[in-house]
Order: C-alpha cells, then sequence, then structure tokens
C-alpha cells in the first residue's frame, strides 16, 4: 500500500488527519454558533474571541496557578462560559427584538476588543503549551504514525458533538430548546423561563468554544490571532450547514476538513479557497445550507 | 359571593404603538366556561394574550386566585395556574407528537395523565411518532388541548378550538370542552362560531372595539339574539 491514486499512502493519510484534525475543530466551533443562533437568533462574531479565551484560561491556569491540562479542560469553559453569561445578561439580552446586524455588530466589536486586550497583556507571539505527559507519543497504524493527542482530539471532538446532539434531540432541555427555537413566546407562556434558557444556552456555546480552545491549546500555540484565523472559515462552515442546524454543523465541520485535506493533497493552491468555493455553491444551489430549514 | 378565580379589571394592551385594549372587565368562576364573542378585531384574542402576558405592554389588573399577574411575565402566569391554547395551535414542527404532548412542563398537582390524555383523544397515542405538524388540523387541535391537560393548570385560555375544522371533528372539541367541565376545569374561550359556543358555555362575553359590551348567560341567550346579531354583525 505504498500508492493510492498516484498519491504516496503516508501523505494521504497524514494530510486526512489533519483534515480530521481541523475537522473537528470546525465541528466543535460551529456546533457552539449553531446553538447560539438557533435559540438567541444571534450570529455570535465573538466567538472566534471566546475559543482563544479558553486556550488562554488553560495557559494561566497552568502557568500561574500550576493547574494542567485535565483540570482545565472543565474549569476553562466553567470561566469562559460564565463570562459570556455576563455579556448575554448585560449587552446581547438588549439587542433580541432587533434586527440581525445589531448583535452581528455587537458580537464582532466585543470579539475585536477581547483579541486586542490578549494582544496587548500577551503580545502576539504565540505561547506554548505542552501536551500532557499521558497523551505524548504517536500510535503505529501501519500505514502511517497518528501523533496520540491528535487521535484524542478527533476522538473528544466526535464525543462532544454526540453528547450535544444527544441533550437537544433526546431530553426535555433539549425539546425546550427546540421548541423555543420555533416559538419562545409560547414555550415561556407554557411555564418556562425562556430568558434564562437563552441565557445558559449562550453560556453553553460559548462554554463549547472555549472547551475547543483548551484542546487546541498544545497543537496551536495559544495567541491572541488563534480565534480569528478559525471564525471566518467556521462561519462558511455554518453557513454551508444551514444556520442554527446541529446535525448541518456536526457534518459540515467533519466534512469540510477532509476536503480541505484532500485539496492540500491534489491541488495545494486551492486548499485555503475550497471551502469558500464550496459556500458559493451551496449558497447558489441550496439558500437554506444543506441541513438547514428555507 | 366568593372572588372569582379570574378577575380581570381595566385592562389595556398595546402591539407596539398600537393600542388593542381599552378597558376589559371580565370576572370568571371556579369551574364555568365562559365564551368571548365578537366580530374578527373585536379584541377576544388579544384578551387572551393580555392575560397570558404575550402581549407588548398591558396596564389594568388581571388577578387569578386573588393574585395580582399584570407585572408577571408569561412563565410565571402560567406557573400560578393558567394555561394557553394559542389559535394557531402553536403545534412545534422539530418535535414528534408525543414530545409535543409532554412538553408543558407540570406547573401544578391534578393534570391528566398521558394514558388519561389518550383515552380522551386516541388519536394522539396512534401518532405518537409523528411529527407534529403532520397530523390533521383536528389532530393538531386535539394536540394543542391535550397538551396543556398535563399541566395541572385549573383555568384553560382556549382560542378558536373550532377554527377551520369539520363538523363532526367539531363536535368532539365541543364533547371534550363539557367533558373537561365536569372535571372541574375552567374554560375562557374565544369563538366566533356562534352555535358551537352556545353547546359549551354558560355564559357570553361580547366584545367589541377592545372593550366587553356585553355579558349573557347562556340560559338567556334566546332572548339577546338580536342584539347578539347587532354586535357580531350576522
Amino acid at each position: 500500500m505504498d500508492e493510492i491514486f498516484g498519491i504516496p499512502a503516508p501523505l494521504l493519510f497524514g494530510q486526512l488527519l489533519l483534515g480530521l484534525i481541523n475537522g473537528a475543530f470546525y465541528a466543535l466551533l460551529s456546533l457552539g454558533l449553531a446553538v447560539i443562533f438557533g435559540m438567541l437568533n444571534v450570529i455570535n462574531f465573538s466567538h472566534g474571541a471566546q475559543f482563544m479565551l479558553g486556550a488562554f484560561v488553560a495557559w494561566m491556569l497552568l502557568e500561574w496557578l500550576g493547574i494542567g491540562y485535565w483540570w482545565a479542560l472543565l474549569l476553562a469553559p466553567v470561566i469562559v462560559g460564565a463570562f459570556g453569561i455576563l455579556l448575554e445578561r448585560t449587552m446581547i439580552a438588549r439587542l433580541y427584538k432587533l434586527d440581525h446586524l445589531y448583535g452581528l455588530l455587537l458580537t464582532f466589536g466585543l470579539g475585536l476588543i477581547i483579541e486586542g486586550l490578549a494582544r496587548n497583556e500577551f503580545g502576539s507571539s504565540g505561547l506554548p503549551y505542552r501536551i500532557p505527559p499521558e497523551l505524548t507519543g504517536a500510535w503505529d497504524l501501519g500505514f502511517m504514525f497518528m501523533p496520540v493527542y491528535r487521535g484524542w482530539v478527533v476522538v473528544v471532538a466526535v464525543v462532544m458533538c454526540l453528547a450535544t446532539w444527544l441533550v437537544i434531540e433526546k431530553t426535555k432541555i433539549g425539546s425546550y430548546l427546540r421548541a423555543a427555537t420555533e416559538n419562545p413566546a409560547l414555550v415561556q407562556a407554557f411555564g418556562v423561563n425562556v430568558p434564562r434558557m437563552m441565557t445558559l444556552t449562550y453560556g453553553a456555546g460559548v462554554a463549547l468554544a472555549a472547551f475547543a480552545g483548551v484542546l487546541a491549546a498544545p497543537i496551536y500555540s495559544v495567541n491572541p490571532q488563534m480565534g480569528s484565523n478559525l471564525i471566518i472559515i467556521v462561519f462558511a462552515v455554518v453557513v454551508i450547514g444551514g444556520m442554527g442546524s446541529i446535525l448541518g454543523s456536526v457534518v459540515t465541520g467533519f466534512g469540510l476538513g477532509i476536503v480541505e485535506g484532500l485539496t492540500k493533497v491534489w491541488y495545494p493552491e486551492a486548499s485555503s479557497t475550497v471551502i469558500f468555493v464550496v459556500m458559493a455553491i451551496v449558497l447558489l444551489a441550496r439558500p437554506a445550507g444543506l441541513f438547514g430549514r428555507s | 359571593m366568593s372572588e372569582p378565580l379570574l378577575q380581570v379589571r381595566g385592562l389595556e394592551a398595546w402591539y407596539g404603538e398600537s393600542h388593542v385594549l381599552h378597558g376589559v372587565n371580565i370576572d370568571i368562576n371556579a369551574g364555568e366556561v365562559v365564551t368571548l364573542l365578537g366580530r374578527n378585531g373585536a379584541g377576544k384574542t388579544s384578551t387572551l394574550r393580555a392575560i397570558m402576558g404575550l402581549t407588548g405592554k398591558r396596564a389594568g389588573s388581571v388577578k387569578f386566585q386573588g393574585k395580582e399577574l399584570i407585572a408577571a411575565r408569561p412563565d410565571v402566569i402560567a406557573r400560578a395556574g393558567i394555561a394557553y391554547c394559542p389559535e394557531e395551535r402553536g403545534i412545534f414542527a422539530s418535535l414528534n407528537v408525543g414530545e409535543n404532548l409532554v412538553l408543558p412542563p407540570e406547573v401544578l398537582l391534578g393534570g391528566l395523565n398521558v394514558p388519561e390524555i389518550h383515552q380522551m383523544f386516541p388519536n394522539l397515542l396512534e401518532r405518537a411518532r409523528s411529527q407534529g405538524t403532520k397530523l390533521s388540523g383536528g389532530e393538531q387541535q386535539m394536540l394543542a388541548i391535550g397538551r396543556i391537560l398535563r399541566t395541572g393548570a385549573k383555568l384553560l385560555l382556549l382560542d378558536e378550538p373550532s377554527e377551520g375544522l369539520a363538523p363532526v371533528i367539531v363536535q368532539q372539541i365541543g364533547a371534550t370542552i363539557r367533558a373537561l367541565k365536569q372535571r372541574g376545569f375552567t374554560v375562557l374561550l374565544v369563538e366566533q362560531n356562534f352555535r358551537f359556543a352556545q353547546t359549551v358555555a354558560d355564559r357570553h362575553y361580547v366584545m367589541d372595539h377592545g372593550t366587553v359590551v356585553d355579558n349573557v348567560p347562556n340560559h338567556e341567550l334566546a332572548g339577546a339574539m338580536d342584539r347578539l346579531h347587532q354586535y357580531l354583525g350576522v
């Protein structure tokens, strides 16, 4: 098994793995965006900054308090999620009755402020965050070497996506969320505290971004631009999957990661634009996205 | 005489800049079925929505079991024991029939359990796994009424449950409302179907231009036909 379609197998599988890793982050981030958009009708442009904050909180926990990766996976989403709740209560909640554009502008501004503050405090060269000892090394799969940490990221991302999907599709809270996405006033008239649910949903979406940030910290260096570099692609993923669609976010996130990886093998020049080409085609052919409801 | 279960005084409501209710007064006693009659645009649906806190702004007084609810949020009003079934039925497309049925949380003890609701509306059991909005109009209405019976609410606000339904289904809905009265529920019903209303109600409030203009007990209906026809433009 030296070559597949004329491509050396290690190169092909290496790029596939890279695509899966990127896809894992696209899926996790677009999942949070989809949950927030579905429930709050807010296009959360500060999502990239919240992803970056997750990585920085993990770095600070380690460097300043000596709290390692495993606790950071739990604590960083809680801390950044709580910060998200504060933003929602004090600012975003005031814009629900206005056009989408206002929420987009506010969160875009918030993202720029958070990123600017991080750059001012930590510089833009990036800070190292080491892989936890339990996840160092590589597995020999026969046709390629798979770094343990990268395998872990893919598995955890799949588990998180599945867990989020299960909560939304199979639990009582999920049925409130789905119903409130359609008709929040009626759900509130049934006795559900919808404003509180919206706050917690925003907090959960932000926590998901921060969780992805902690996962990303050992792979990419922890730097203020790490979110803004990723978020434009993630928005393209959300548009392709269908705004607000949970399944669309997950499938499209992983799928486009792989498409991007394969493009790097066959036509590297197009690898940074292929997702946007797909987005343009999908928008023309199916404006509501692949999994969205028109 | 004891205090009414629901006492509405001087209720005013607005949708944005539009002033839709101009001082509605209503009393509903426990165990009664009362209708709100009136022409299109008279303010019947707005009255139900204002009682539930679903209009943009409201003023006046809405007391339920003696508790003032005019400043309360819709979820607090629901938890006080008032359930609302909207005109458009409000069946959720993303939920199946079973999920729609158990969606409203139980706010008080004493609601019907799911087997009792299925006994009342057997179609809901047969189609439990269907998407909620794939049901026929009559089945959707049954689902919309059935799901609020679980909550334990004492007062049911039903907005035009007979609208757009075949006569045989309307009869079934009527039988259901009478059965609910037998079980001790109190019902405030918005209706345009005058014939249907007189088969289920104890009293009728007539609305015009956002206020109550008449109150007719059902047993006095025959003698009040002329003025009712005038109000309703029949």
